[in-house]
């Protein structure tokens, strides 16, 4: 029987349905014309142009956006390790409480937790800025960073713990020298997840901002919806490309350890 | 007793976090729905249901409907894109498979307003596509690229489809593809089988395929706003508008709860699914 070639130049399709603008959008940040229907010859200038004072404000939104990243990653990160522990080694009502609430954050659009964050920051008169944003960004990398964590814990050996116990470790030990060692990539994992999702949204930090915190998202939506410097705007994306696809490699090579072939 | 202590101080912090920062935020809105706004965007004290009854206006119950059948076009598509492409890979064998799978997937890493903004600046009137199509006299001068439900749509799809191919990907992996070869000996097509055998053996994959599409796609709010023009707007763009531009927050919470009971619908459905499954199973 020969399979049909349908599938195959569907998948064909799709590559270039899924390539063409971003590869388009690469191209034309080196692209020296202005508007991207001709080639102007090869050109570093909408780089250099990155560089020069007025975008001085792209630098800082960028700075806000990695000190928002790394910061909301560390919190949920703990916050995350904490709850996938709970989730994994207690069967108790308060656990399907714990889960339900968990899984949340991670179904419903986006859109409704920003505004539902916004409303409650107005009703309580907090005032909007960096701060109501790193809130939000926590709330969210939270649930996911317990699910990769989770993940890891399923392969965990509980022998090994229980040999501990019987050696005689105190509970410190058990935690410092078994446990956080063996979820380590996890861990590690589920706080580069959330770190490329901080800095992926916008949409939630749209509707928590405030005056003067721009971060690197909303810069460029601006830049795009009045359609200026549009240039500019593919060189710093592609800058953003190349930076994305280094985390998301290294999260992949972390988790590409089984939790059973490191253990010590 | 020393158990249940060690299992509320691993609980308490997230929990308390989300209960604070998710759960009371979700019945803030609820309340603020039901408060009169002021001219200031502020909130009044006091009871008022005119946030509710102008949910009535003509404009909002057509913005909901074009919400609604976009999001389910979207679903629509994408599932009839990553249905081939699942079971092409999941036919696949060793570094083919998962070379390809990457292949699909890298382009969402990608920055998701990059990956949108990529397509604005792609369709834009002064762009090499629109451009190249007037060239070759396919459109005429004044025809837009963007600013339509058309464009829309398709990025819509663009940005959803991973969460199609994903999950069938994953049912297309452990379906028996010997099946296949069985129905074709009984003497079926192979369009005929792999619609009766594969399509129904990776039916779990398509409804959480479903799920990861709709629930996103209903909530969409920089798609219609970056690509689509005034007349393609979807709830997410009227609960932005209300909110950051006429500031009327009751009115931004009644129409987020309206998309909230939307989005509760294919939620509810693939739990009850699951929940009858679960219980046939035992």
């Amino acid at each position: 029987m020969k399979p049909s070639r349908v599938p195959s130049f569907i998948l064909v399709l799709v590559l270039v349905f899924l390539y063409l603008p971003i590869l388009l959008l690469v191209v034309n940040s080196f692209n020296a014309a202005r508007y991207s229907s001709t080639w102007g010859g090869f050109t570093l200038k909408w780089y250099a142009a990155l560089l020069e004072r007025e975008n001085r404000d792209l630098w800082e939104a960028a700075r806000r956006t990695l000190a928002i990243a790394v910061s909301s990653s560390g919190v949920s990160m703990i916050l995350g390790t904490l709850s996938a522990c709970a989730l994994h080694w207690y069967r108790s009502r308060l656990q399907q409480i714990n889960h339900g609430i968990l899984y949340l954050p991670i179904v419903i659009p986006d859109l409704l937790m920003g505004i539902s964050l916004l409303l409650f920051f107005v009703a309580l008169g907090v005032t909007l800025g960096t701060g109501t944003i790193l809130i939000a960004h926590i709330t969210f990398c939270a649930s996911f960073v317990t699910v990769v964590v989770l993940g890891r814990l399923q392969g965990f050996d509980e022998n090994v713990i229980a040999a501990a116990r019987d050696l005689g470790a105190s509970k410190w030990v058990i935690i410092r020298r078994i446990i956080l060692p063996l979820l380590a990539p996890g861990i590690v994992a589920g706080g580069l997840l959330a770190f490329t999702l901080s800095v992926d949204d916008y949409v939630i930090t749209f509707f928590v901002t405030g005056p003067g915190s721009t971060t690197l998202p909303l810069k460029i939506y601006s830049m795009v919806k009045h359609s200026k410097d549009l240039p500019v705007i593919n060189a710093i994306s592609t800058i953003f490309l190349v930076l994305t696809f280094l985390i998301v490699w290294l999260s992949q090579r972390l988790s590409e350890h089984q939790p059973n072939r490191d253990s010590p | 007793m020393h158990r249940r202590k060690n299992e509320i101080l691993l609980t308490a912090p997230t929990l308390l976090w989300l209960a604070v920062f998710f759960v009371i935020p979700s019945f803030a809105m609820l309340l603020i729905s039901f408060r009169p706004s002021n001219v200031y965007g502020g909130i009044e004290p006091g009871w008022s249901l005119q946030a509710w009854r102008a949910l009535g206006d003509p404009d909002y119950p057509i913005i909901l409907w074009r919400t609604v059948w976009l999001s389910l076009a979207t679903t629509a598509v994408c599932l009839a894109i990553a249905l081939p492409i699942a079971f092409l890979l999941g036919r696949m064998q060793g570094k083919w498979r998962g070379f390809l799978l990457m292949l699909v997937i890298v382009p969402f890493w990608t920055n998701f307003v990059i990956r949108v903004a990529a397509w604005r600046i792609l369709l834009h009137p002064e762009g090499m596509l629109r451009q190249g199509l007037i060239h070759l006299g396919l459109i005429g001068q004044d025809t837009l690229l963007l600013y339509n439900e058309g464009a829309v749509l398709m990025v819509m799809v663009y940005t959803h489809l991973p969460f199609a191919i994903l999950p069938l990907y994953a049912a297309a992996e452990r379906f028996d593809y010997s099946l296949l070869e069985a129905a074709r000996d009984l003497g079926a097509s192979g369009f005929r089988a792999v619609m009766r055998i594969f399509v129904p053996g990776v039916s779990r994959g398509l409804l959480t395929a479903m799920a990861l599409v709709l629930i996103p796609a209903l909530g969409s709010y920089v798609i219609p706003d970056l690509v689509g023009g005034t007349s393609d707007e979807m709830i997410g763009n009227k609960i932005a508008q209300r909110t950051l531009g006429d500031r009327n927050l009751p009115q931004a919470a009644t129409l987020s709860i309206a998309l909230l009971v939307i989005t509760l619908i294919p939620i509810l459905v693939v739990f009850l699914i699951n929940r009858k499954e679960q219980a046939e199973s035992r």
